[in-house]
Parts: C-alpha cells; structure tokens; sequence
C-alpha cells in the first residue's frame, strides 16, 4: 500500500510499481469508496489501464515517459479530458464529451500521469456542499451524514478516502478550498493566471483558477508545478518563471512574517474553529513565524461584491447552453425563442438558474452601476487591502470556513445562508492570491477544521512553504476519515 | 452611380434625409480575430472552425495581434484619435448564428474615437465625420430554406474579425452615403487591411435613416435598416425609406422607432423588430482577454507606415505629374490601376501617355476578362515598352491595341511582337510617299475637292492609304505629306 504521491512515483521510477499496478490500485480504491460517498462520476478503468500499459511499455524500453509517470489523477468533471464526460455535474450537457482536453490536464498527461476518474461538483461549480449536482450528492468520508463542501466536493471526499494519486479541483470562490477543510485535506487555488483556465468550463472567467486537493504541500506542490506556466491558448496565464515548488515549499519559515486581521475572524466563526487555528498559529509561531495584526476594512463586503461578479459572469458564460449548438435541447418548442426558454429551463438546476438571473439583472441597463459597477470598485478596495496588509507581511492566516461540514439538506432552502460560507475564501478569488486551506485538527464531533494562508500574488510557493512547515511538525493531515479505502481508522 | 436611379424623394420636398451610417468591414488577416482557424471566404461550410470559434465549452479567445495592428491602421487613415488602453467587451444576445451566446466587441474604449472621411461629389469637397472605430467578431450566417421548417448555420465566418465604422449623422442623401461608403471602401483597399468584396460580404451596412423639416436642427425618430451589401442597395433602400417616412409624415403619422430589413425584389423596406424587441445587450468588460494596450512609439510606427491614400494619391497625379482631374480620379478610384500606373511611370514618366493606355487599352482588358488589372499579370517594364513605341511611332496608336492582346497571352518581347504581326510603321518617307502618290493618282475627284478647299476630302484620302498599308502608316504624317503634294 502505497502512502503519498512521492512514493507512487519513485516506486514506478525504481521498478519496483508498474504503472498497471499503481492504476489498478487506484481504481480499486476509487470503487471501493465510491458507492459510499458518490464522488466520482465516471470511473475511467478501461481508459485508465489502456494507457498505464502504454505507459508500462515506454518504462521498459527505456524511454523517459515524464516525471509523473505512471501516478493516477482524478479529475473534477467540469475540466476537459479527452476521455470522460466533461458535464459540469448539469442535466444540460449530462452526456458531452469534450474534442479536445484542458492545458492543466494535458500538462498532467504529457508528465506521465494516468486519469482513473472525473468528479462530482455543484452544477457548474456554484455551491459550497455539492448538493447542487444534477448527478448524486456526494458525501463526506469523516460523517456520510454530511456534505463534503463544494464545489469540488467529488475531488475533496476522493482526496480524503485514498492514498496516492493527484486530484484537480478548480475554485472560484473557494470550491477547491472548502470542501478541502471540510474533508481533512489540503487545497491550493493558484495564483489567478498561474495555471492555464483553458479547458475549464467557465463558470466567472475573472475568478476561476484550477488547483490540486491532496494530502499535503509538498504534494500540492509537485502538481502546481507540473502544470503552472504560460499557456498561449489562455492570455490570462501568466509568463512569469514556474518555480521549482516542491523544493521551494521544503525550506524553513524562520523570520516569515504572518497577518492576522480581524476581519478574517467575524462574528460567525464557530468557536471550535477560531480555537483550532488559533493553537495552528501557535505552531508556526514555535517554528520561527513573526505574528502580527493586519488590517482589511474592506473584507466585509467581499461576499456581496463576489455574489455580483461571478453571477454577473456566469450569465454570459453559461449563455452558450442554449439548445441550438451545446445542451439539451427541448422536445417541444413553437420557435426559436421558445427552444431557448424550454431547453434553458430544463436544463439547468435551481442554483445555476438562480446565479444567472442574478448575474442578468445585474448587467441589464440602470442596473449595471448600481449593482456590477460597484462591485467592481469593492473587488478594487479589497485588492488594494490585502496588497497593503500583505506589504506588512509575508503571508494572512485564518480559518478556510467559519463552521465545519454540515449535515446534508441542512443549507439548501436558505441560498444567503449558504454563501456566508464562502466568507473567508472569496477574498483570495476577488484579489487574484493564492490561498491554501490545510487540515489543523478536528472538532469535538470529529469533523475537520482548516486552516487557511492567503499569500502575495505569484508567491503561491510562500503558502506552500509554511503548509509544509506545519505538516512537517503536526500530523493533522496524516488523519484518516472513517470511510477509507485501505479499511482502517486512525492513521493512514 | 446606380443602374436604375429613382427620382430622389427629397427633392422639391420640405424635408430633408438625416442619415448614419454603421460600416462593417471584414479584416483579411490570416487568422481568425481569437483563434488560429484561417480567416478566409468559401470553405464547406462548418470545415474552418475549431473549439475556440465554435465557443466550446471550456475554450477561451486570445486576440489576434495582426488584427490590432490593421485595425489602428485603418483607425489612424481615418484621422481617429487613439486612446493608449482599449478592451473588448462581451455584448450579449442570443442568436444561432453566435455560438457563445455573446460576442466579443468593444463598448466604452474602442480602438478609434472620431475622425473624418473626405471625399468629392458632385465635384465639390464634402466630409462625414466618423463617431467611432471597434473591433469585433463576426457572427457565422445562417441560411433559411424557403418552404422547409430548417434552417443551416455555417460557422466558418464565426470569429473573423470585423471593423465597425460609425459615422455621425452628416449625411442627407442616398448620393452622399454612396460617396462617403466608396472612398472609405477606397481607404480600407489603399491600407490592405481588407479586400472589401460586398457580394461575398466583406463590406456591409446599417443605414439610421430619419427626416425633418428643411433647415431644423434637431433629430427626429429614426429607422434603421439592417445589412445592406450593394451600393445599389444602400441607395434604394435609403430612398425607399425616406420616402415612406416622408409619406408617414405628411399623413400626420409618427415614424417609429424599429429596425427594418431591405428586400431588394421588392425594392422596399419591412419592419424586423419594433423598440420594444430591442435588445439590452448586457455589455460588461470581457474577462477572458487583457486589455489592448500600445505606446505612443509603435502608434508612430503604424503612423509612419501607412500608405499613401486616395485623396493624397488624387493630388500628386494632378498637380506633380499633370494629369487632368478626371483620368487621375478613375485612376485613384482603381487601386490596382493606380498601384499600375505608379510602377510604370517609374519607367517611363510621360504620365499621361501611361494613364491613357492603362484607362483605355488596359483596363478594357481586364474587364473583358471579368479580372482586375494585377490579375492581368502584365510587367509594367513590357507595358512601358508597347506606350513607348507608340508615342515614338514605331507602331500606331490604333495598331497598338492589336498588340497588346498577344501580350497578355505571352511573354515575348513587344518588338517582336509588334514585327510578327507586320505592325511597325511604315518610317522610311520614300516608300510611305510612293504609297500616297498612288491613292492620289488612283483618286482624282477626292483631289479636286481637296484643291478646292474641302477638309473632309483629306481625312477620305488619309483614309484610303491608311487602308493600302494595312494601318501601318502613320496618319499624321500621311494627310501632311497629301497637303505638301497637292500644294506644291
């Protein structure tokens, strides 16, 4: 039973694994946790085992097939693989199959890595439990009672019940990050522009980013950096040096200066929670952190200024599902106005409906100022925030969600209550920063509790590092949920 | 300018035309404006496409820098002022003909604000100052099936890049608009940035139509009629509306607010959608691309670059090379006759024997053969060579023309030619006036008549020895010679 990504992959590199081997062991552990949490959409078994021969065949003949070779990959459904359906978890487009695969996906591929499986995630990425599917509502391994988070709640579950293999979630507004915490894993959202959005189904173009969910940094590193970089078929990626991650993240954090602001500890932040980080900021304090006050006035009102510009975003992106050329397309309609209606209403879910409504009201003429406008002046004060807390210091610590995964149904008639999860994570999609959630222990119900670190734009290995750091001192991470697929509790 | 004009309805009428115009203009880059297809007309349809055009889910636009470049090209020709920020703009609709549900285009900072197109007519100096200059992409075209529920989309034309031209309101008649949309059109060949073929729809038309009272200055409702692709059309349709609106008025009736759509069978126009179908297009900033953004340096290098225009052109062929007004404005109006000719007169600068056979002989050519004039793939030098024998009288003007068939159809040398066909002058006096001692002989009572003073007697007997040496006399020389030998 192999343990971490790492040893899947020196295991393949040293002969002692086959890459047949490692795909088979993942599958098995995918099917075995699957009919209990529903987070994979699609199994990817024949697919999976054609190219871990293919792959087997190239280690043998000596050719260097990537530095990834051989490690298995999940992927969240609403990126591009080439094979799998890519449905974005909606009715609308329930049976598409993309021509062509996402750059992050492709990147994966060509370093050698084998994807066993796409994942389940609210309708097109919108929610914070993955209740929104129009597939299955996935569940948590720590209580099946209750909801992973979401959006990439199917990577998040997954990530949680299995060793040894590479999940891609993406994050708008903290999709990769919340069902992170609320699954016991550790999530990075890149940098906005760090990692090519191409092949990713839009959900709010100017806040979507693709990020792992894996059991530690250093794993989350070693994804970021084999697929970050420039990409030409995405000018919002950004041509600045792909760092060497996992060496970066390995260095001490003696010095490194960490911000608190208050702003990033409301009101309804559940007591458990606000304990549990704080006692994590303890630990980076003991390994050298210098702690100290922020400030980020404008915090407040990231949640409503998100709320506009992703659903403002959203109602165009999502316009192209019209019937005509992608998705269902209605059984009935007197004319073309009509096939739009019918083929949308069916289509779509109640949430995906809601957003775009939003997002239409929003950009229509008179309302425009009133609402998309000044959202985007909040997005700009809140930018200007963290750019002067962050000059103060090297990084903002605070919990990933105010509360910890709740049971299943709880959240679903109250769509207000459901966005005040998203608090503390959209922050870091309105700014464009690299925010990470990791595991900082469990609450008295045993359910886990995150930690998050917002860093400096393109200093995404700044997050990773004091990640590593805490993991190299604790073994929050290293606790196994109760429905896992090697059959123990405790440690895995 | 058009075939069948129509009395103009604005004439002895107590209203006069308030018209706008909304040019399209296909750029001809090589690629799409946000994808790598080719940017080019005629494939089977849907065979030019790909995930990004197609609007895929998943796939993003990444914008064309050559598109940029000629759009600032044809935004500085037209004297526009150029913001150093530009962005795209999504402008949301849905249509079948639009994959994405949006199409990429500029709102609030185009590439170009204001700006003024000059041009003559009627011989006098006129003007239309342009409001605006974006770029966009074009949608793909649908086609309905007469008496078949069906209708096709071809998105080959989806994510070709589009130069939209809007003018102000300072247009008052159907004459104007066709003279400020050819010399745009003349701009837009001049700068290469497109070929601004109408019938393959690379150049159209919005025309904003509304009439007031002769003198007023306000602006009154207006009409605006979608997708002309003719000059002719553009004329008719702006007749046919102003005098419908016309009609409208004097029964006290309001024109309303309303697109309309021109059918050219019937030489009408027809309501598409009323104000209240009007589309809120929901623009908001495209998140999907960077904003455009140059220095002052590149613009100056664009700047620099740009070709000599049509009115430039138009003033160096009359006053340096001393063309008269009209040959030089046929010339202009003709890039490939004009790029011609300028190649010519390098070799040879008696411009006005150039021009004269370029707009005679050449042109007469090209045409016969449904073809432009660089299609002729004639060598200016071998052109030069054929005006240079005639104004020297090595062959005749008239013979000329024979000449220059053969040609076109080869690439030997024009003295050969003109020798193979027996076509050189006949130069050496003493056989020419052999010649015409023998016409005179043959032709006593013509010579009378001339004697007597009769002019039109010596054009018969010029005639006459013009028929015996097969054309190849020279004509001037042969009615000198008659005179010297009837007066000594």
């Amino acid at each position: 039973m192999t343990k971490s990504v790492f040893d899947t992959r020196d295991s393949i590199r040293a002969g002692e694994l086959t890459a047949t081997a490692a795909a088979e062991d993942a599958l098995r552990q995918v099917e075995q946790v699957n009919p209990q949490l529903d987070a994979a959409t699609e199994i990817l078994r024949e697919e999976a085992l054609e190219q871990a021969a293919e792959l087997d065949r190239r280690l043998e003949s000596g050719e260097e097939p990537g530095p990834l070779a051989g490690v298995p990959f999940t992927v969240k459904s609403n990126i591009c693989t080439l094979y799998g359906r890519t449905t974005a978890a909606s009715r609308i487009i329930e049976n598409h199959v993309s021509p062509y695969e996402a750059t992050a996906v492709r990147r994966l591929r060509e370093a050698g890595a084998v994807c066993v499986a796409k994942t389940n995630l609210d309708e097109f990425g919108m929610g914070s439990s993955t209740e929104n599917s129009s597939i299955k509502i996935t569940k948590n391994p720590w209580e099946t009672n209750h909801v992973p988070g979401g959006s990439s709640g199917g990577a998040a579950a997954l990530c949680s019940a299995t060793r040894g293999m590479l999940h891609l979630g993406s994050d708008t507004g903290g999709s990769i990050r919340q069902p992170a915490a609320y699954c016991g894993v550790t999530g990075l959202k890149p940098t906005y522009g760090r990692v090519s959005r191409y092949g990713l189904l839009a959900f709010a173009s100017s806040l979507d980013q693709i990020g792992p969910l894996q059991h530690s940094a250093l794993e989350c590193a070693l994804v970021l950096e084999a697929m970050a970089g420039v990409d030409e078929m995405d000018c919002t990626s950004r041509n600045v040096e792909v760092k060497d991650y996992v060496e970066s993240a390995s260095r001490d954090i003696s010095g490194m200066r960490l911000g608190i602001a208050p702003e990033l500890f409301p009101e309804g932040v559940d007591s458990e929670v606000r304990e549990r980080v704080e006692q994590a900021i303890e630990v980076l304090r003991g390994l050298g952190a210098e702690v100290k006050e922020v400030s980020l006035p404008n915090a407040r009102y990231a949640n409503p200024a998100y709320v506009l510009v992703s659903a403002a975003e959203a109602s165009s992106n999502l316009a192209r599902y019209d019937g005509v050329h992608f998705g269902h397309r209605t059984k009935e309609a007197e004319d073309l106005v009509a096939l739009y209606k019918s083929s949308r209403a069916e289509g779509f879910g109640p949430e995906v409906k809601r957003r775009i409504m939003i997002g239409a009201f929003v950009l229509s003429s008179g309302y425009y100022d009133a609402f998309y406008l000044k959202a985007l002046k909040v997005r700009k004060l809140i930018r200007q925030d963290f750019e002067t807390a962050l000059g103060e210091v090297d990084a903002v610590v605070c919990p990933t969600s105010p509360i910890t995964a709740f049971p299943i149904g709880e959240r679903m008639d109250d769509p207000m209550k459901l966005y005040a999860v998203d608090v503390l994570t959209v922050p870091a999609n309105l700014a464009s920063l690299p925010a990470l959630s990791l595991p900082c222990g469990l609450s008295g119900d045993g359910l886990p509790i995150g930690m998050q670190l917002y860093g400096r734009a393109m200093e995404d290995d700044v997050v990773l590092r004091i990640a590593n750091a805490f993991q190299s001192e604790t073994e929050h991470h290293l606790q196994a949920p109760p429905v896992n697929a090697w059959g123990g509790g405790g440690e895995a | 300018m058009c075939a069948e004009k129509k009395l103009d309805p604005l004439e002895n009428s107590a209203y006069e035309a308030v018209v706008g115009l909304e040019v399209h203009v296909q750029l001809n880059t090589r690629t799409k404006m946000f994808c790598r297809c080719e940017n080019r007309f005629g494939a089977e349809p849907n065979t030019n496409v790909c995930p990004v055009c197609l609007g895929w889910p998943g796939a993003l636009p990444y914008a064309n820098r050559e598109a940029i470049e000629q759009s600032l090209r044809a935004v500085l020709a037209c004297g526009c002022e150029v913001g150093e920020f530009s962005k795209f703009d999504r402008k949301n609709y849905y249509y079948p003909d639009l994959p994405k549900g949006y199409q990429i285009s500029q709102y609030d900072q185009p590439l170009g604000l204001g700006g003024q197109v000059d041009f003559l007519l009627d011989g006098e100096k006129a003007g239309v100052r342009l409001t605006r200059i974006h770029l966009e992409e074009d949608a793909g075209k649908n086609t309905h099936v007469a008496g078949r529920p069906v209708s096709f989309v071809d998105l080959n034309r989806a994510g070709t890049p589009l130069l939209e031209i809007v003018t102000e309101p300072d247009i008052s008649s159907a004459a104007e608009a066709g003279a400020f949309l050819r010399n745009l059109r003349l701009i837009m060949l001049y700068l290469g940035v497109s070929d601004c073929n109408m019938e393959e729809g690379s150049l159209r038309c919005d025309v904003n139509v509304s009439i007031r009272p002769k003198g007023a200055q306000h602006l009154e409702t207006r009409a605006e009629i979608k997708n002309l692709n003719s000059f002719n059309f553009i004329e008719k349709a702006l007749h046919y509306e102003v005098s419908r609106q016309i009609d409208l008025k004097e029964r006290g009736e309001e024109v309303v607010q309303e697109t309309r759509l021109y059918d050219p069978e019937r030489d009408e126009t027809r309501s598409m959608r009323g104000k209240e179908a009007e589309h809120d297009y929901r623009y908001f900033p495209e998140p999907d691309l960077t904003p455009v953004t140059f220095t002052r340096e590149q613009l100056e290098d664009i700047r620099s670059s740009l070709p000599e225009l049509p009115a430039a052109r138009l003033q160096r062929y009359t006053s340096e090379l001393g063309l008269e007004d009209y040959p030089a404005d046929l010339l202009v109006r003709d890039h490939e006759a004009a790029i011609f000719f300028d190649a010519c007169i390098e070799l040879y600068p008696k411009a006005r024997s150039a021009a004269n056979w370029i707009l005679n002989s050449l042109k007469e050519e090209a045409n016969s053969r449904k073809t432009g004039i660089s299609s002729l793939g004639l060598e200016p030098g071998r052109f030069v060579d054929l005006v240079k024998a005639v104004d020297d009288g090595v062959v005749s003007s008239q013979k000329g023309r024979e000449v220059l068939k053969p040609m076109l159809e080869s690439d030997k040398p024009v003295a050969e030619i003109i020798s193979e066909l027996g076509l050189e002058q006949i130069s050496d006096d003493s056989e020419l006036r052999e010649q015409v001692e023998k016409v005179l002989s043959e032709h006593p009572g013509p010579v009378e008549d001339v004697r007597a003073g009769k002019k039109n007697s010596v054009n018969f007997l010029v005639g006459q020895v013009m028929k015996e040496t097969r054309g190849k006399a020279n004509p001037g020389k042969v009615a000198e010679m008659i005179g010297e030998i009837l007066s000594a």
